[in-house]
């Protein structure tokens, strides 16, 4: 019975927000402030009972973790950005964040990202066969692209050519994500519209 | 050239109504379409296929609602493979809000192969600030996970007895619906060299692609045609194998739609200039 009211209520919130592509309503706008209101609350609830209950309290009451009380604080004082007299407080969780945000990414970055694609772009071009054109391709394509990007010196002559090879690399990663993006919504449309011929209409099996 | 220029004008609910038929009419008729499974997501399912049984492989749900219908199917093909093959999953969550999604497919699929829960799969649930936990599950996952999702301390599960960082996971499967797969490759891939595979919406499929190139990641499921594929290899076919013919079609009308709306755009552009050339 829960099961059967709970297929209705969402094939009923999935009609109210598909009810916009006709034009904006109270339907749509009723849905929309439910979606909204019910993820705000579910946040609230998550956040206590699996992150401020379960990593704060409990280790601090049942096991006496009291060396919890130095996060604790400097979560506390990031909320004092509320209070215009003492928001300078939150500016030493915030310097704590950022500190620890560029320490990892400095040394992540090199060792996650630069390094291995640097590596994975020096590729052999040599041999007469598809997987040397590919590479020559990737070559080629990270090369001009760089030059696209290249801004301290005029683009004329070569570096003209190179820009404009470039940016139609450019436009065709732009074309493959566009293309992606169709086919990302649309999956989501069938994902939709399986449920409510399936679930809600039991027309599929 | 007045059909075209009439094109330019018409209200883009009839192409929602276009779009909306060509969705339903193949889900009704199911019309037999090949499924062929591409070299990435192959990848995927060969790097499993060869682990040893009794392999921890981490699965990190990162996406939600908005991305069910993408991200589920692969998940549930996934875990099929899994439980054949007697892998044990590790599940965690690094999106709050796809708890819920990631322990509605966990449970079903143990319960259709007969796995026990902290024997052959334990779900360890969500926990915040995902790129400190990234890097400290590499040195100890008890710093993060004392507890599984329902607060039962970790050691008490048999399976997770030896587990204790990167060391002890043979691959980490990342479902991601947003960015958080660029934390997984700096810092777990990065760092500590762990084997990771990629299930991606397909938004941010292509993005990726490059740190499969690099050998980066071992493989790549991109959206629901990635997940079509899985199913395929997995031999179970299920939603997203259903919905390929759906997405093809649309697909089809999208193509003519831009090429028509091309033509109108420049016959209109052509008419506009000779009637300022009289």
């Amino acid at each position: 019975m829960g099961t059967t009211i709970g297929i209705w209520i969402a094939a009923g919130l999935t009609l109210f927000i598909y009810s916009f592509l006709y034009k904006d309503n109270p339907f749509y706008k009723f849905a929309e402030h439910l979606y909204v209101g019910i993820t705000a609350g579910y946040w609230l609830i998550y956040t206590w009972a699996y992150v401020i209950q379960p990593m704060l309290l409990d280790p601090m009451i049942k096991n006496k973790e009291f060396v919890l009380l130095i996060p604790a604080f400097f979560g506390i004082i990031m909320l004092t950005r509320w209070f215009p007299n003492i928001a300078w407080l939150s500016r030493w969780s915030i310097a704590f964040t950022v500190g620890i945000g560029a320490g990892l990414g400095v040394t992540g970055a090199i060792q996650g990202f630069i390094l291995p694609q640097v590596q994975a772009t020096l590729v052999p071009i040599t041999g007469f066969n598809f997987e040397t054109f590919n590479n020559f391709l990737i070559i080629f394509g990270v090369l001009t692209t760089l030059i696209y990007f290249y801004f301290s010196k005029e683009q004329k002559g070569v570096l003209k050519w190179g820009s404009k090879i470039g940016i139609t690399f450019i436009m065709v990663a732009f074309g493959a994500s566009f293309g992606y993006t169709v086919m990302a919504r649309i999956s989501l449309l069938i994902g939709r519209i399986y449920f409510l011929l399936s679930d809600w209409l039991k027309i599929l099996k | 050239m007045n059909i075209f220029l009439k094109l330019l004008k018409v209200d883009r609910r009839f192409i929602y109504i276009f779009i909306a038929i060509v969705v339903i009419l193949p889900l009704l008729l199911k019309p037999k379409f090949p499924v062929v499974p591409s070299q990435p997501v192959k990848d995927v399912y060969n790097y499993i296929e060869n682990l040893p049984e009794g392999s921890n492989v981490m699965i990190s749900i990162d996406y939600d609602a908005a991305s069910m219908p993408e991200q589920q199917p692969f998940l549930e093909a996934l875990l099929r493979q899994l439980f054949r093959n007697k892998l044990k999953p590790i599940l965690i969550v690094q999106w709050q809000l796809g708890a819920p999604l990631g322990t509605m497919g966990l449970e079903k699929i143990a319960k259709e192969m007969g796995a026990k829960y902290g024997v052959d799969y334990i779900n360890l649930g969500y926990r915040p600030g995902y790129v400190a936990q990234i890097v400290g599950i590499g040195k100890e996952i008890r710093d993060y996970f004392k507890v599984d999702y329902r607060n039962v301390p970790l050691d008490s599960f048999p399976m997770m007895k030896n587990v204790h960082n990167y060391n002890d996971i043979a691959l980490l499967v990342g479902l991601e619906a947003g960015a958080t797969y660029l934390v997984w490759i700096e810092y777990a891939g990065g760092r500590f060299k762990q084997k990771i595979a990629l299930a991606l919406n397909a938004v941010s499929a292509p993005d990726a692609y490059y740190f499969y190139q690099s050998g980066q990641i071992v493989g790549l499921v991109g959206g629901m045609k990635g997940a079509a594929e899985y199913e395929v290899l997995v031999g179970k076919p299920d939603l997203a194998v259903a919905g390929m013919a759906s997405q093809s079609y649309s697909h089809l009308v999208i193509i003519l739609f831009i090429i028509l709306g091309n033509i109108a755009y420049f016959i209109e552009k052509r008419t506009k200039s000779k009637e300022g050339g009289k």
